[in-house]
């Protein structure tokens, strides 16, 4: 019987086996004995727990430094307030820990060496699950646990009570031993040895494996994926396109072919509050449209994705898209469509926005307005706007300031749709009574329209969409990444917690027409129910004489 | 929302506190005792007061907690303050069924210490009234995820506590002689009341601690590398000889840490769906995320520890101890300093 060793490896003492021998190192090694050498350096349980714990090192640094990835923002936000230091920290890869190199040096290397060491094991355990129970030892007196009592039975019926107590879960075999007694005469001694639990170093050898699977499943998930970021108006409709979204990334095997081509409706958001304002549930209530014709009406919530045959669609925000009209001096529509407001992070939804008509007067003077939205509004006594006191559009405001002049679009750059770019812009003031110049405010409830200063137009607040944030998201590994953790975790509870035990037993012939029973039992591992096992088996031959005499 | 019965948990809470302070105080008395050379096979009348007591404590504790739910109308486990009603119920209980199968009441001091600092906090600075959760929390990935974890938690610190009794009682063993003195036979066969002499308690003289050191130091302070005073007098030096052998110590908390580990596999993986539903993504190294996975990584070096030849049990039970603060770590630090997605401590 064969069993691999790992270097370092503690292990039971096995009276089967020989100890595993280790290779005497010579004086001279050649390149290929230092390759060896390494490798087997690498797959050794020292350097396998060392390379875990340096990747338990190398893993906290993405805990205190912001990560590109996750949070890009939180990065630029570092070098403007440690410029100094940024650059520094830039190169050593601590903005983004988790595809440095060093990182990816050590999980590598961990996963270098958990291949080396599994495959050989998983083979030689292959090889030992069809491999018969050692022979029982000569000597028991080395075992913890043992057992010797005398029993009216006689041998042949001992043995096969032992071999059903035993029950189903060991392997075993038996054996005749020929011995001569002290007066002489020689006597048929028969031999039980049993084992069970190969399932623990089966549990051990899949739980690695799921690990690697894991990994391989990441990777690949990595290579393939895709993710569109969208925002969306109520009763507007995207397309699941690369190019309709906001923004898309792609792993390096992306194919085209899986954008699965469906279109989404979202035909209302909604929203539930705590009086205090806390939020308690968004509700993203869509239509699925694929091209077959076939329609599905659905709710996206957070924690409920929607799920098509490969993608899955996430509510990843929401806010307020005022809807509003504009005409321009000489009476024309210049715009009339909603706009994204920006909620400023505050529990009340205040929202910043701008609203930009580049038609107003054929393009020679366009139009900018800013503002923020206040979705239920606090007002002064004098009746001025302060701010907003709850998040749902109890009683909306909208405050805007209005710039005219070039609003800068057609050179090309790309903008910013939450501020206004004022560089060939004039704010459009108001003469108060007293003759000074105030910034015109404009101060708008839903279905009011108000003349612009200078008779440049009018506004009309025509309602008040809300929009959605949505992730939409395709990784085939998810499903995989599934199985391995789910094969994983019950191969570590095999591993962990199923017995391994062997149990040998002996049959002799006795003074007085009885039979003698010597038995021993090993565990691998810690094992608190040894001794109780042993009992176990021995129980129906009756009582016990000795107990590791 | 229910603010009379939220009261009542809250009061509740404090019961329990009060139940822990005087369990605690029977327990030092019970391991003091031994200092002053009581006999080791005595009846232990403090133990046993501390023991009814923690036993009270837990009940209450419970009361309160599920007082708690109802008051917020949902599972009392979603923000800090109830995450550590849950950990501190977990660590209390996991101590009392121990104990009901082997005598580990040495640890007493150390378990309610621990539950009354736990609580302590988490009434001074981490209460917030019961209330429905945010969105983002609302999933039965919660119930299933958090309340794995407090039990894992409860588990690892019960495992801790041991593991500082195993290194004060193996210490002045393995001063530097590696696996022979400080290593714990963990993979040979040995049980539990075998006849193998074992090492740890037939030696008598050989143990030394320093003398310096208070007596609670006993159950809550890692012993520091300072050289063994040469003197083995002292009230220190007989409580360690009561102590149970670094042995069994050991042997208990490395089923703990076993089942464990398991427990928080399960989270790690349970965390993982729920990000894959709620964030679209089942890893992205958030702090919380990383913490939780390098908490993962240290136990399972210390399992692969204990299998590698030339490792003392010293040095795994370091292992732990450092798992468990990083687990600490994680709760207390991360969650309030660190700006992740987990920003549920309700701060
Ligand atoms: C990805 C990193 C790894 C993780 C998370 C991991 C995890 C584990 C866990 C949890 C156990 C405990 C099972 C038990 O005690 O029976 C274990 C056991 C074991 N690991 Fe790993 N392991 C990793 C890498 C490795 C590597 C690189 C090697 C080889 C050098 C290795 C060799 C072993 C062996 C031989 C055992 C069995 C010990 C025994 O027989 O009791 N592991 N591993």
């Amino acid at each position: 019987m064969s069993t691999y060793h790992p270097e370092g490896l503690k292990t039971a003492p096995d009276p089967g086996e020989q100890p595993p021998s280790s290779t005497p190192a010579g004086p001279r090694l050649g390149l290929r004995g230092w390759l060896r050498w390494m490798w087997r350096q690498l797959t050794s349980m020292r350097v396998a727990l060392m390379l875990l714990l340096l990747l338990a090192a190398v893993a906290l640094p993405g805990a205190f430094f912001p990560q590109r990835p996750v949070d890009p923002n939180g990065v630029i936000q570092y070098y403007r307030d440690h410029p100094e230091t940024a650059e520094v920290l830039d190169s050593l890869h601590l903005f983004d820990v988790y595809s440095s190199p060093w990182f990816s040096a050590v999980y590598l290397l961990l996963f270098a060496s958990l291949i080396g060491c599994i495959v050989p094991r998983t083979i030689a355990h292959a090889r030992n699950l069809r491999a018969e129970p050692t022979r029982v030892p000569r000597r028991f007196s080395r075992f913890d646990v043992r057992s010797e009592l005398r029993t009216g039975l006689s041998p042949a019926e001992t043995e096969r009570t032992l071999m059903a107590a035993l029950g189903r879960r060991y392997v075993r075999r038996t054996g005749v031993e020929d011995r001569t007694t002290a007066s002489g005469s020689q006597v048929q001694v028969r031999t039980i040895s049993a084992e069970r639990g190969r399932g623990r170093e089966t549990g051990n050898v899949l739980f690695h494996l799921a690990l690697v699977g894991l990994l391989v499943v990441t990777a690949w998930g990595q290579l393939v994926h895709y993710r569109g970021q969208i925002v969306v108006v109520e009763g507007r409709t995207f397309v699941n396109a690369p190019l309709d979204y906001d923004s898309f990334d792609t792993g390096a095997w992306f194919a085209g072919e899986s954008v699965e081509p469906f279109r989404l409706r979202l035909d209302a958001f909604s929203s539930v509050f705590t009086d205090d304002a806390q939020p308690r549930d968004f509700t993203a209530s869509v239509t699925l449209l694929t091209p077959d014709g076939a329609e599905r009406e659905q709710d996206i919530r957070l924690n409920h994705p929607l799920e098509t045959d490969s993608t899955r669609v996430y509510l990843s925000g929401n806010g307020y898209a005022p809807k509003v009209t504009i005409t321009d001096a000489e009476g024309e529509v210049a715009f009339a469509d909603s706009t994204m407001f920006l909620p400023s992070g505050d529990l009340f939804y205040t929202s910043n926005g701008v609203i930009m008509a580049p038609d107003a007067n054929g393009g020679e003077l366009q139009y900018g307005f800013s503002g923020v939205l206040l979705p239920t509004v606090l007002e002064s006594p004098e009746g001025d706007p302060v701010g907003s006191v709850y998040p749902e559009a109890l009683d909306p405001v909208m405050v805007l300031n209005l710039y005219t002049g070039d609003l800068g679009l057609d050179d090309g750059l790309p903008q910013n749709l939450y501020t206004l770019d004022t560089t060939n812009m004039e704010p459009v003031a108001e003469t108060g009574p007293d003759g000074s110049q105030t910034p015109v405010q404009l101060v708008l409830r839903p279905g009011e329209t108000v003349e612009l200063p200078d008779g440049l137009g009018t506004i009309t607040f025509d309602g008040l969409p809300r929009f959605a944030a949505l992730d939409v998201r395709y990784d085939p590994s998810i499903p995989w990444m599934g199985v391995f953790a789910g094969m994983a975790f019950v191969s570590l509870m095999a591993s962990l917690f199923l017995p391994r035990r062997r149990v040998w037993a002996r049959i002799a012939p006795g003074p007085g027409g009885t039979t003698v029973v010597t038995a021993a039992a090993l565990a691998r591992g810690d094992d608190p129910g040894l001794r109780r096992e042993l009992d176990r088996v021995l129980s129906p031959l009756g009582q016990m004489t000795k107990e590791n005499s | 929302m229910n603010t009379d019965l939220g009261t009542v948990s809250t009061l509740l809470v404090y019961g329990a506190m009060a139940c822990y302070m005087i369990a605690m105080i029977a327990f030092a008395i019970d391991v003091s005792a031994l200092g002053t050379g009581a006999a080791k096979d005595r009846r232990r009348r403090a133990a046993g007061i501390g023991m009814s007591l923690t036993w009270l404590a837990v009940v209450v504790l419970a009361a309160g907690t599920l007082l708690r739910g109802l008051a917020a109308g949902r599972v009392p486990w979603a923000n800090m303050y109830e995450f550590t009603l849950m950990f501190t119920f977990f660590l209390t209980a996991i101590f009392l069924g121990i104990q009901r199968r082997r005598d580990i009441r040495y640890i007493g001091v150390g378990v309610t210490l621990l539950s009354l600092l736990a609580l302590g906090l988490a009434t001074a600075v981490l209460y917030v009234d019961a209330d429905g959760v945010q969105p983002a929390l609302d999933s039965y990935w919660l119930v299933i995820h958090v309340s794995v974890a407090t039990f894992a938690t409860g588990l690892f610190g019960v495992s801790a506590l041991l593991s500082v009794l195993q290194l004060i009682k193996g210490r002045g063993r393995d001063g530097g002689s590696g696996a022979s003195a400080g290593g714990v036979a963990a993979t040979t066969g040995t049980q539990r009341g075998s006849d193998r002499p074992d090492a740890f308690t037939e030696r008598p003289g050989a143990v030394s601690v320093s003398a310096a050191a208070a007596p609670s130091a006993v159950v809550d302070s890692a012993p520091a590398g300072a050289a063994p005073a040469g003197s083995r007098t002292g009230v220190l030096s007989r409580i360690v000889d009561a102590l149970p052998a670094a042995a069994d110590l050991e042997r208990i908390a490395y089923r703990l840490n076993a089942v464990g580990f398991v427990a928080w596999t399960f989270t790690l993986v349970a965390g993982a769906i729920w990000a894959e539903h709620a964030w679209g993504r089942p890893w992205g190294w958030d702090p919380k995320e990383t913490w939780t996975f390098v908490i993962w990584v240290i136990y399972a070096a210390y399992l692969h520890a204990r299998v590698t030849t030339g490792w003392a049990a010293n040095k795994f039970a370091y292992f732990a101890l450092v798992g468990f603060m990083a687990l600490l770590a994680n709760f207390y630090i991360v969650n309030i300093f660190f700006n992740g997605r987990h920003s549920y401590s309700g701060l």
